[in-house]
Formats: structure tokens, sequence, C-alpha cells
């Protein structure tokens, strides 16, 4: 397995970079982990759309459906996208410390 | 040096006179050492019957959720350049026309970048590109983009809308499917490029129901061309077709699946009323028969592959539709949106628009968009009694 390695931060990560043990998550492992996906700064709205994620996860064990993530933080598709560039699932979701989401392509 | 893999299984399939994909790796291999490593890891794949791609890989471009496939094997250490292995879909033209030019552009980027290996087309209709590096993928796109080309639909999104060649070609196009599929295309960007549905969505335009895209068969809206008047006949045609060795009566008459045709040797007649416009007289005598002049769509939903579920095939939503006419193609734009409000709505996660009919019942569905039931909406009578008709208050004060 790989490792994601930042600082002093050293986890199991996956080929696409999801962490392993969603027990390792804090914060400053999510702002180590948004950068990799083009979000230099955490803002609010960041904070935001991961702490629904991670508290939907923690509660569900699975993600959101991203229509429900809009509806529930009150952020519209294309502002997720401006937050996260890589997207909810890809973007979001990676730096909420959840396991890949599958899905079929 | 790149490794030299033999390949005595993958050397049988290169046998006999049809074209080999063995043969277009090995070609590929010569000069790109992904497609080398391909060989080899599938050489291996056959002789120990186990696939050696793992599945659900997340990988993107920034601003899209969706047109990239991730792909990795499970034997990164042996077939290091295969390690990954990423799909790309690229939108491709309506009715697939290109230049040369374009082709040489498009297969020009992919040397630089990829495997060389495409898929043209793949089944969703997708220009496909096998096999790629995460660190490609954003020089990828830059370069397609610059060139006017753009990532097509994967994971829960609307899927690049696809259509027959149409007017473009073929005279039995009963509307324009290159104008309306790139009308979509370009309506509907952010469903195309941002997963947010509850599964795939897929739109698919055949110009008459020959239907060449295979619209009725997998397609969430299956928009397939037709006509409300008589089918023309020319019988000095039909002579002519007799004349020259054509068995009318077995071969158009008996073939009929309406039964609506009589021929008596000399003169062909069709009950026009009874037809169910499969074109099948017409594909066999295409000189003597042609469809009607009053041409437009027929528009059916929830047709499926077997992946999840079993595979549906679409059936009548709206049965006629003057397709080309900007006003009555936006009311159908207006009603796709509703139906997709109310399946983004109530839907279940991996639940095509099909399955979620079935669940809820067509006459939920029916009332929650808006649509009036009517008897085309059924196959056959009494055989699919998911529709109660209910007299409004008018009727029933004249029952009484």
């Amino acid at each position: 397995m790989p490792m994601f390695e930042a600082g002093d931060i050293s986890v199991e990560v996956d080929e696409d970079g999801f962490i392993q043990d969603p027990d390792l998550w804090n914060e400053q492992l999510a702002n180590a982990l948004a950068l990799t996906e083009g979000v230099e700064t955490m803002g609010d709205e960041h904070w935001k759309l991961v702490k629904y994620l991670r508290d939907y996860y923690l509660q569900f064990g699975i993600a959101p459906m991203v229509r429900k993530l809009c509806k529930e933080t009150g952020l519209p598709l294309k502002r997720v996208y401006e937050l996260f560039p890589s997207g909810p699932a890809k973007g979001a979701c990676k730096v909420a410390g959840l396991p890949k989401p599958t899905g079929c392509v | 040096m790149p490794k030299e893999y033999k390949t005595p299984m993958l050397d049988e399939l290169e046998k006999g006179p049809w074209p080999s994909f063995v043969k277009e790796i090995k070609l590929a291999a010569k000069k790109n050492v992904m497609s080398n490593d391909l060989l080899g890891l599938l050489e291996r794949s056959y002789n120990e019957r186990l696939g050696h791609w793992k599945h659900g890989g997340i990988v993107g471009v920034f601003g899209y959720g969706g047109g990239v496939i991730g792909r990795y094997t499970d034997l990164p250490e042996e077939y290091p350049e295969i390690s990954h292995f990423h799909t790309l879909r690229i939108n491709q033209p309506s009715g697939w026309f290109y230049t040369t030019e374009a082709l040489r552009t498009l297969c020009d980027i992919w040397d630089r970048h990829g495997s060389g290996l495409t898929n043209m087309h793949g089944s969703t209709g997708d220009i496909i590109f096998l096999g790629t590096k995460t660190d490609e993928l954003e020089p990828i796109f830059k370069e397609l983009t610059e060139a006017g080309f753009d990532l097509g639909g994967s994971g829960s999104d609307m899927r690049t809308p696809s259509c027959c060649v149409g007017p473009g070609r073929c005279e039995w196009a009963c509307y324009d499917t290159l104008q309306r599929c790139y009308d979509i295309t370009m309506k509907y960007q952010d469903e195309l490029h941002r997963p947010a549905f509850p599964y795939k969505w897929k739109f698919k335009f055949s110009g008459c129901p020959n239907d060449c895209v295979a619209a009725i068969a997998r397609a969430d809206i299956s928009i397939i061309g037709t006509w409300k008047d008589d089918i023309k006949m020319d019988q000095a045609e039909v002579k002519k077709y007799a004349e020259n060795g054509v068995d009318i009566f077995n071969d158009v008459v008996l073939n009929c699946p309406a039964k609506c045709m009589k021929y008596d040797g000399d003169k062909l007649e069709i009950n026009n009323n009874d037809c169910r416009r499969c074109m099948h007289c017409i594909n066999v005598m295409p000189k003597a028969l042609r469809p009607g002049d009053d041409k437009g769509a027929i528009v059916l939903i929830g047709a499926k592959a077997p992946i999840v579920e079993g595979a549906l095939l679409s059936s009548v939503l709206i049965p006629f539709l003057n397709i080309d006419d900007d006003e009555e193609f936006e009311d159908f734009c207006d009603l796709v949106e509703e139906m997709q409000d109310v399946w983004c709505e109530e839907g279940k996660n991996r639940e095509r628009v099909g399955e979620f009919i079935q669940r809820v019942g067509m006459g939920n569905f029916l009332e929650a968009v808006g649509v009036e039931p009517i008897p085309e909406m059924i196959a056959y009578p009494r055989d699919n009694p998911y529709i109660f008709f209910e007299m409004d208050e008018d009727e029933e004060e004249e029952e009484e």
C-alpha cells in the first residue's frame, strides 16, 4: 500500500490517495489531503462540506448522495466544484477521510 | 529495453481472416511500453483464467466529476507500465463525423500521453482512450480542449448523448438526430460533467424505427423517429421488385408484425391504421415504400442493460413529438427536467429511472411528473394494468 506523507503525517492510502483507516482522520490530515486535491486553504465552506460528509459517514457508514449533500449544506453543486475542483466524490470525500466511494462507471 | 513477452495464447486470436485486437495491441507495443505490458498481462490472465484489473478507481480532472474511469492492475510490481491504466471517454461528434485531421489530432495526443490504443467507438458512443497514468490526465485534458474536444460522461451523470447518422447520410431519418443530440449535449453540460443523479441517465437519438443506436434497448430516454400518416407507395416499383425475384408475400406481407398488408400478386395494400411503423417492409423494398410525410419522433422511457438488475426495454412516454420544432423540443426538455427532479428526489442510489418507475408504478410516476396516462403507453390491452383510469368530477356527474 502506498503511504501519504506530509510533514510529520504518515498514513496508509489506496492508489487514488484515499486514507485506508477512517479513524486516523483529523483536521491536520484534512488540510494536508486538501492540498493534493487543488485546495490551497480550507475555508469555512470547505469545512462545512467536510464535516457534513464526515458526520454522515460516521452515522450511516456510507457517503451521502450528491443531491443530498447540496441540499443539507445549502451549497449548490457549482459551488461544491469551486471549493473542491475535483468534485464531491474524489475531492471532498477524500479530504473528509471517507473510504473511496464505489459505484459503476 | 522493454520486456519481451511470449504470447502463445494471444497468438491464437490472430489466426483467421477477421480483424484482431491482439494484432493491434502488438502493433502498438512496438512503440509503446504500456501496450507491451498490456500484452504480457493479458496473456497471463488467459493462462490463469483470472482478470488482473482492480475495480473502482476514482480519478479525474479538475472541474469535472466524470469522463475518466480509474483502472489499476493488481500486479503493479510485475507490470509497472500499466500499474495505472485509466480509460478516458471523449465526447464524440454527432453521428461520428470527423475530418482526417481531427482523427490525427486525437491519435497524436493519445500517442504522446497514453497507450496509443483507442476504441472507436465504445458502446456508449464515446471515443475511448484506453490506458494512461494519473499524471497524464490534466495534460491530455488540456490538449483535448485546445483541439475542440471535451470529455464525455461517466458515473452517475447524464452520459454522453449519442445519435445515429440521421439526415447526415440516411434517407429514413424522420427528424434531425444530429441537431437534437448536439442541443441536448450543450444544454446539459453541467449534468454531463458533474454527476449528481442517483445513477446514469442516457439519451439516444435514432432517426427511424430501425433504431441504429439501439435506443430502445439502452437509453433511459429513447427518441426514435416515426411518422403519423400513410406509408408512401409506388406500385410500379413494387412490381419491379416482384419481377426481380423478391417474394413479396412471404418476405414482406407475412413478416409484417401487425399483419396489416395484403398482396394479390399484382397490387400491394397496406392498412395504415394498423401499421406499427416497424420499417420491415420499407427495408425490403426501399424503392417502392417510404415513410410518410408527417414525421416526428416517439419518446420512450426506461431502457437499461442488465447491470444491477435485469434488462428493460423502453416503453412509450410521448407517442408523437414534432421534435424538429423548437417549441415542442423546449417542452420536451422541461418534461425531462421534471422527470429528473422526481427521480433524483425519490430514486434510490444506483436505481435507473426504468427501475424507479417499476418500483413506484407508472401511474404514480406519471402523476408526479404531470403527464396524462394514455392508451399508447400500454404494450398490450389488459396486459399491464398499472394505470387506473379515474373519472374526473364532470364525468362522474354525467354517470349519475
